[in-house]
């Protein structure tokens, strides 16, 4: 008499603390070992691209910021050069250290995040209670900065909306000074941990082709020993002028990817503290007042000023019949847009190209064979937030 | 190797099947048919000086009223020579594209996007479900004809205790406001249907 086989199904989320928003895991178990996983998205889809082709390209911002909401501006940024390429418009060079440093910071705060939520995963609480003192801090820049801690609308085409507030400079160095001390905390608890890695060493490995031929990028490929960066390869802004390093994997396992994100971390600092140091002075944003405000003490004083300030926030600035794909290093990955606009003042198109879109695909592959309880640590890894996957 | 050799090596390689080529922003984009797009993702994918071993992206646009409504994208990227491919082609509405699923499993969720987007169905496509629509969603919500409002809305029914989808009702008119000529007023997409009806 043969044994006939029988798998369990079981229907992990929408509403599960591991599952790092609204996903809705449908998982065929043998016993303990993972036999497939269907992920099903969608739950938080909101329409993002239908929206920005129903607005004007300044309406069409903040949605960016709800994408992926841990890091805000480095959305905003590839929408920002988008326009900007196809306008030809250049950034004047304080404007563009204003935005390598807000991407940095975002850069962090996502780290932060992730592995915080990933050791809260695999059962460490501490982490999370020291990380998001530090967040905290962050979004106050961000907060000082655009008005808001989390939707910033800060990144326009053509710089950023406004220059940085008096003594906030100082208060990011000194941030950057104190932050490695945090990091080398956070190490403590996690990198030698026994039972961080147990739970971590040898799950969800990805080898360099498949990580190549599921679409993977950002940490999930550099996690995999693969040497690509944006930042470095397809350089934006003033990264050009920047000296930092590109932490790689070796293994291309949970682990190694928690200590790129560590890595990554510590090399942000390090951007920061350079732009900070050598920061230009200058204007922030083009002076091309067809494209971004004129200052509001002018308004008060010129009728052009008065006009171009009533145009832009009601018509829009027109941007003129053109396709391009431009793509950002965001910190989950390759963030990228495709924007085909056709001489009005909407977009024609918007295609949001988002890095957690491809990860999460991948997780059938990865956990297959894995145990149910690999399933919050490789979700976690995989570092994916809903307002990226579901848009 | 520069963007402009690399646009004269595939041309000269894959010859008839290239329609036309030209470099965008710095970027290559070609223009093919649509039965040769798995012989071209193929050999750029396999071949020694192309080496786009990376499916970036598939996406389609909805021009509604032109003769072939739909431009189909895919983006490639090659992390050897640091070079971005956009492949482009036209097909009509009812038309099936083949998959690319055998090639680059990536492309599983993207194409799926593409047919719950827009309506575009794949060939040999392992599993086209929808997939970032509602379970039962009618409709293809990135198609230019397809509301903004949207055509159901839902809400929980204290008498039937349960969430119910309905149509749409809006309280107050979805206005179109179209700034760039403020002669021509606002353009009303939905009537308000009266309260008595």
């Amino acid at each position: 008499m043969t044994k006939e086989k029988k798998t369990l199904n079981l229907n992990f989320g929408p509403q599960h603390p591991a599952a790092h928003g609204v996903l809705r895991l449908i998982l065929e178990l043998d016993g303990e070992i993972v036999e497939k996983a269907d992920p099903h998205i969608g739950l938080l889809h909101r329409g993002t691209e239908k929206l920005i082709e129903n607005k004007t390209y300044s309406q069409a911002i903040p949605y960016f910021d709800r994408l992926d909401y841990v890091a805000p501006m480095n959305q905003e940024h590839a929408f920002a050069l988008a326009i900007e390429k196809i306008m030809d418009v250049e950034v004047p060079i304080r404007g563009q250290y204003i935005r390598v440093i807000f991407c940095e910071i975002g850069r962090i705060l996502s780290h932060i995040l992730n592995i915080t939520t990933q050791a809260l995963d695999v059962g460490a609480l501490t982490p999370s209670l020291w990380g998001f003192e530090e967040r905290e801090k962050l979004m106050g820049f961000y907060e000082r900065v655009s008005g808001s801690r989390l939707h910033a609308n800060y990144f326009r085409p053509g710089g950023v909306h406004k220059d940085l507030p008096r003594g906030l400079e100082k208060d990011i160095l000194d941030f950057c000074k104190k932050f490695p001390k945090i990091i080398d905390d956070l190490e403590t608890l996690l990198t030698d941990n026994r039972i961080f890695k147990q739970r971590n060493v040898d799950i969800g490995i990805v080898s360099k082709e498949d990580a190549l031929n599921y679409s993977f990028s950002g940490v999930m490929l550099r996690g995999s020993g693969i040497p690509w960066d944006l930042r470095k390869s397809q350089p934006y802004d003033c990264y050009e002028q920047i000296d930092f390093k590109i932490p790689i994997g070796k293994n291309g396992d949970c682990y190694d990817r928690y200590l790129c994100r560590i890595e990554e971390m510590r090399e942000s600092v390090k951007i920061i503290e350079q732009c900070l140091n050598n920061f230009p002075k200058g204007p922030v944003k083009s002076m091309d007042n067809k494209l971004t405000p004129p200052p509001k003490k002018e308004i008060k004083q010129s009728m052009e000023a008065l006009i171009h300030h009533f145009k832009l926030f009601t018509e829009g600035y027109r941007v003129k019949k053109d396709e391009i794909y431009t793509a950002v290093e965001a910190p989950k990955g390759e963030f990228g847009v495709y924007l085909i606009s056709d001489g009005t003042n909407r977009p024609y198109k918007c295609k949001i190209r988002a890095p957690g879109f491809s990860h999460l695909q991948a997780m059938d592959y990865l956990i297959k064979g894995h145990m149910l309880a690999d399933v919050p640590a490789v979700l976690g890894s995989l570092d994916i937030v809903f307002g990226e996957i579901d848009r | 190797m520069s963007l402009t050799n690399l646009e004269k090596k595939i041309n000269s390689e894959l010859t008839t099947k290239i329609n036309s080529s030209k470099i965008r922003h710095n970027q290559l984009e070609i223009q093919i048919n649509k039965e040769t797009l798995l012989d071209v993702i193929i050999f750029l994918k396999k071949n020694n000086s192309t080496k786009f071993r990376q499916l970036i992206d598939i996406t389609a646009v909805d021009y509604i009223g032109s003769e072939n409504r739909f431009k189909m994208i895919y983006l490639l990227l090659s992390h050897e020579f640091n070079q971005r491919i956009n492949i482009i082609f036209n097909i009509n509405e009812n038309e099936f594209v083949n998959s690319l699923t055998k090639i680059f499993p990536s492309a599983n969720w993207m194409e799926r996007e593409v047919f719950d987007m827009y309506g575009i169905k794949f060939n040999d496509h392992p599993d086209l479900r929808r997939i970032l629509t509602d379970y039962g969603f009618s409709g293809h919500p990135l198609r230019k004809d397809f509301p903004i409002t949207g055509h159901a809305e839902v809400r929980y029914s204290e008498e039937k205790k349960k969430v119910i989808y309905e149509p749409v009702k809006l309280e107050q008119n979805y206005r179109n406001f179209d700034y760039s000529s403020p002669w021509e007023g606002t353009e009303y997409i939905k009537e308000v249907q009266k309260k008595n009806d």
